[in-house]
């Protein structure tokens, strides 16, 4: 079906490094995970394209999680920062980075949250930046704490930050969470271990990274987001 | 560094708090062209019980079929009125609401036309990956010759075609599991 005036495709999920939409021991994926299987489709301009968003979209303070409220909020300061690259290697400049989390002691400010540990009245945990012609983006923030969550008795989440990511098509949509290296809570949780690969898996952990810890002021931690890349042509497998 | 993309996780029951700042759900935008067209969606878990915190979002052609991005050739003619995003979260019954202008028709593989469509992600918790489908309309036109419905086994074809409403609404039920699931793609 394919001619030389078809979009290019995108590479097709690296074996076991992508969740299936059901995984038993994360319970509510036995309701809400499709069952039928994907159907699988050519990529037309419907999937090669997708929205971009400028940073006139974004307030100023957008990618300082710890500004604007009126004061510090308590926690751990940390920078998190690294690039978005496409499964070819090449950066992904100029796209929206969203993201969200909880406060220092576990708590998000969501109305669903009902975890008995305290709100911050400075810190809301949300974010955004636009990635540089380099394809790098910096947040500062502060680390999040561990949570509760009722999916089976003492059940704790790993500290995470969520990211979601917009790429240049509909097909490059990306959203995830970001992990911290040495979280005791990484192997017992349901939602990180979906990833099949254990590699893949592990890749949603950040590294502390001393080139951009700040001397006596934060912590630095380093992830790189890799998107979907075009295949090569629009034959390849 | 292995470069294959990077694993998905579920958006969670907090994506309000990220995705809150670019709800609209008009994906035109008030200034668009076109024939305007307005959805009432519902997504349903495989109980049959509403989603009260799923994410639905849209990405769509203008009334001329152009897509507001540099790979689509027709681009530099794209209505300067027209947005083509929407994302809007359900409410407590699952409910959706999204206002828009049908969009063109767009070509497709091989030199074939597409059936005016909207492309879907739908996101909530319990789903470790976004779940992409399309939603077309019942009078197409293209529906019957279109490339993309025509890999979809024909008796499940109705899960991606919303009903019409009496006051001219389109009524689109997404279904995560059970006999009418709804169709969802990979691409």
């Amino acid at each position: 079906m394919s001619e030389g005036n078809d979009p290019r495709g995108y590479r097709a999920p690296f074996w076991g490094s992508q969740p299936p939409y059901v995984h038993e021991p994360y319970g509510s994926t036995q309701t809400r995970g499709p069952r039928r299987g994907p159907i699988a489709i050519p990529p037309t301009l419907s999937e090669v394209t997708g929205p971009s968003f400028g940073p006139e979209l974004l307030g100023a303070e957008a990618a300082d999680l710890t500004a604007g409220r009126g004061g510090e909020p308590i926690g751990e300061r940390i920078y998190v920062g690294g690039r978005v690259l496409d499964e070819n290697g090449a950066p992904v400049p100029r796209t929206l980075v969203e993201i969200w989390q909880c406060n220092a002691a576990g708590r998000y400010l969501h109305d669903v949250d009902k975890h008995d540990a305290p709100l911050d009245p400075n810190f809301t945990g949300v974010g955004q930046v636009i990635t540089d012609d380099d394809g790098r983006y910096r947040f500062k923030t502060i680390k999040p704490g561990h949570y509760p969550w009722r999916n089976h008795y003492n059940a704790w989440r790993p500290a995470h930050i969520h990211f979601s990511l917009f790429g240049p098509a509909f097909a490059t949509r990306l959203v995830t969470q970001m992990y911290f290296p040495g979280d005791p809570m990484l192997d017992f949780d349901p939602i990180f271990n979906s990833i099949p690969d254990r590699n893949a898996r592990y890749r949603l952990v950040s590294q502390f990274d001393w080139a951009t810890t700040e001397s006596e002021y934060a912590l630095g931690f380093h992830f790189d987001f890799v998107l979907r890349g075009r295949k090569e042509t629009p034959w390849e497998g | 560094m292995s470069f294959y993309a990077s694993g998905s996780q579920t958006v969670g029951p907090y994506f309000k708090l990220g995705f809150e700042w670019l709800y609209q759900n008009d994906a035109a935008g008030p200034n668009a062209r076109g024939e305007r067209v307005e959805i009432r969606g519902r997504v349903l878990d495989g109980n049959g019980a509403p989603v009260p915190d799923a994410v639905i979002e849209v990405w769509q052609a203008d009334a001329d079929g152009h897509y507001r991005h540099p790979e689509d050739p027709g681009s530099r003619e794209v209505d300067p009125g027209f947005r083509g995003f929407a994302r809007t979260p359900t409410d407590a019954d699952g409910g959706f609401a999204i206002r828009t202008v049908k969009p063109g028709r767009v070509a497709g593989p091989g030199g074939s036309l597409q059936a005016p469509h909207l492309s879907v992600l739908v996101m909530m918790r319990g789903l470790l990956k976004q779940a992409p489908t399309r939603m077309y309309f019942p009078d197409g036109p293209g529906n019957d010759n279109d490339p993309v419905l025509a890999l979809v086994p024909a008796e499940r074809r109705g899960t991606l075609i919303p009903a019409k409403a009496g006051d001219g609404a389109l009524e689109w039920v997404i279904r995560m599991q059970g006999d009418r699931e709804t169709v969802f793609f990979e691409y």
